[in-house]
């Protein structure tokens, strides 16, 4: 193709440039894209987070798969190969078998969040008084650094403590009457779990309203129109309108009740059956020095949550219910 | 309304009082609930309040739930700032907090701007990476993350901290991207006709337009620095290097007998926290279901 050949002005000849044999243009052509810019710019962009990226998460994740078929211990320059060992150990022995039935209390209290927080959140949609007030004080606790909670709770169950101290004066006998809150093995999970309803409903509770304020006004209003009453309103427009969240929510529960670590490690140090999942993955690791066995608890979690997150991708794809 | 039969109707005949007594026990029921419920959320800090402004004997022979006799006793506040060490707790924190935030938020933009302004082959594998890496644990990733930061050197020191706070965060960059959808690109177009080059772009028009989503992330990632104990935990295990949680951690076994001190160190710890939540709540909620629906 021969374009205008100059421009009167400046003599300039295009048509060399644009000469489909030009070793030129097909240089132009590898190094910059449509609009003129050096194909690499983007990359540019990235390269420091595409770094770290793959330093600090990807590398590490590759690693943890290696580790958990050896035997190594974190200082040792060689590392045994041992198979499956460690995944049969971590399955087998009640002692570390125990860390799952710790976490279904965990997995309980999401529900009893969850339920506070939607209850909570579709009272406080509506006309209620002091409002700001209200949502304030439920979301706060979420907020506050997990050591200030954690001293909090001990103080809040030590005998003698608050919580002794509150069901004495509402009639449930003297302190000495109840049990060691954090002593007793039957007991420190339900506790411990507590804390965490107390800590996390704040959280559920403002995801919750801000899904059911993000439903139009309109579909209320022609709810009411149509005569329904509060109950009908939820079933049937909140509901569907929250499965997103719910579903979110869900997956966060089953890998949260896994990954329960800093109250009770804070507070009881994982003893008296307290250990959860990862409190005793770190300790393997950096106490006992057992990184093979530690990184073979840590590919399990890992693979729980992609198992549960690929499953709900499936059950609640993104593009659901579509309210306005 | 037309004449309609059948359980409606019949629902609307109930007579006006009963309707009213329903609405009020309704409410009552309402404010009830809403009223239990925040006593028991605010109860574990009010009674560590008290306890805070308790001298040793009074928290020795008084409930927990009695009120301290003088409201201005502020000298537990004084041994737990001391002897806890939390002047270099507060210091080491801030420290960290502004580095890491600085860092994210320009690692973050350019991000974001390369991954939504852009169009290149590999976008969408690049995509997926960051997506991907948003469900690894990072709890228990970090068994083999120590042994790379331990392998540079940068266990207990400050940038070993910094890049792992820096360097794992993609909920920002998501963020960034919604807010970019929002800044038209024929605004880009425009500077770029005019000549400017694509980092121009980025540092000139793209970077002040963000200013919200900057300060939604400078809030959110501001509190969980803030919060964070497993990370300092594991990574600035020395006391000089204590940030505030692993400094307020550390009050355990010194102060176990005097755990009023405890109480005033739990205060000063939550204090921030509080100023920050009544000063920047809008921004807070914002960012909260932002950082979730990604």
């Amino acid at each position: 193709m021969s374009e205008i050949t100059g421009d009167a002005a400046t003599g300039v000849q295009f048509d060399k440039v644009l000469s489909p044999t030009s070793a030129r243009l097909r240089r132009r052509r590898w190094l910059r894209g449509p609009n003129g810019e050096l194909r690499v710019t983007p990359l540019l962009f990235m390269a420091v987070p595409l770094v770290l990226l793959i330093t600090l998460t990807y590398y590490p994740v590759a690693n943890l798969f290696w580790y958990s078929f050896t035997d190594w211990d974190g200082i040792a320059l060689g590392k045994n190969f041992i198979g499956l060992k460690n995944y049969v150990s971590l399955f087998t022995n009640p002692q570390y078998f125990q860390v799952f039935t710790v976490s279904l209390y965990y997995f309980v209290a999401s529900f009893v969040q969850m339920a506070l927080a939607l209850y909570f959140a579709t009272i406080l949609s509506f006309s209620t008084r002091f409002r700001n007030l209200f949502k304030g004080i439920i979301f706060f606790p979420y907020l506050l650094n997990g050591v200030a909670i954690g001293l909090m709770f001990l103080f809040f169950f030590r005998p003698g403590g608050t919580l002794d101290a509150t069901l004495a004066g509402l009639g449930f006998g003297p302190a000495s009457s109840h049990p060691l809150w954090l002593g007793n093995p039957s007991w420190v999970n339900i506790s411990m779990a507590g804390a965490s309803v107390w800590r996390y409903t704040g959280l559920n509770f403002v995801l919750f309203l801000g899904a059911i304020q993000s439903i139009p006004d309109e579909i209320y209003e022609a709810a009411d129109l149509d005569g329904a009453n509060s109950w009908h309103k939820f079933r049937f427009i909140i509901v569907p309108g929250i499965k997103r969240i719910i579903s979110l929510l869900f997956i966060l529960a089953i890998a949260g009740s896994l990954s329960v670590f800093e109250l009770p490690y804070i507070m009881t140090g994982g003893a008296n059956g307290s250990s959860t999942f990862v409190i005793t993955t770190v300790q393997q690791a950096f106490v006992f020095q057992r990184v093979g066995f530690a990184s073979g608890m840590a590919v399990i979690l890992l693979i729980v949550v992609l198992l549960v997150t690929f499953v709900q991708r499936r059950l609640v794809p993104d593009d659901d219910v579509a309210l306005s | 309304m037309t004449a309609v039969s059948g359980p409606i109707t019949r629902r609307r005949l109930r007579s006006s009082g009963s309707i009213a007594v329903t609405r009020v026990l309704g409410a009552l029921g309402k404010y009830a609930s809403l009223i239990a419920f925040s006593l028991v959320l605010l109860l574990p800090i009010v009674v560590i309040v008290f306890a805070s402004l308790k001298t040793a004997r009074e928290y020795a022979t008084t409930s927990p739930l009695a009120p301290p006799q003088n409201w201005f006793n502020f000298a537990n506040f004084g041994t737990a700032w001391v002897g806890g060490g939390m002047l270099r707790g507060f210091a080491n924190t801030a420290l960290i907090l502004s580095v890491s935030l600085v860092i994210t938020i320009l690692l973050g933009t350019m991000t974001a701007y390369a991954l939504h302004r852009f169009n290149f082959r590999f976008k969408n594998v690049v995509f997926a990476l960051f997506l991907i890496a948003t469900l690894v644990p990072s709890v228990t990733t970090q068994v083999a993350t120590y042994q790379i930061v331990n392998g540079l050197g940068l266990v207990d020191t400050y940038p070993g901290a910094i890049l792992l706070f820096s360097g794992t965060d993609i909920v920002s960059v998501f963020i960034f991207i919604q807010f970019m959808q929002s800044i038209p690109k024929s605004l880009d177009e425009a500077a770029m006709l005019d000549g400017a080059s694509r980092w121009g772009v980025y540092w000139r028009i793209i970077l002040p337009l963000l200013q919200p989503a900057i300060a939604t992330v400078i809030i959110i990632k501001g509190i969980a620095i803030y919060n964070e104990f497993y990370i300092p935990l594991l990574y600035l295990p020395s006391a000089e290097h204590n940030v505030i949680s692993t400094a307020l951690f550390k009050f355990i076994g010194p102060f176990s007998a005097s755990q009023q001190i405890i109480a005033a160190g739990v205060i000063i710890v939550i204090i921030p926290t509080l100023v920050i939540f009544l000063a920047l709540q809008r921004f807070i909620y914002n960012g909260i279901t932002r950082g979730a629906t990604k």
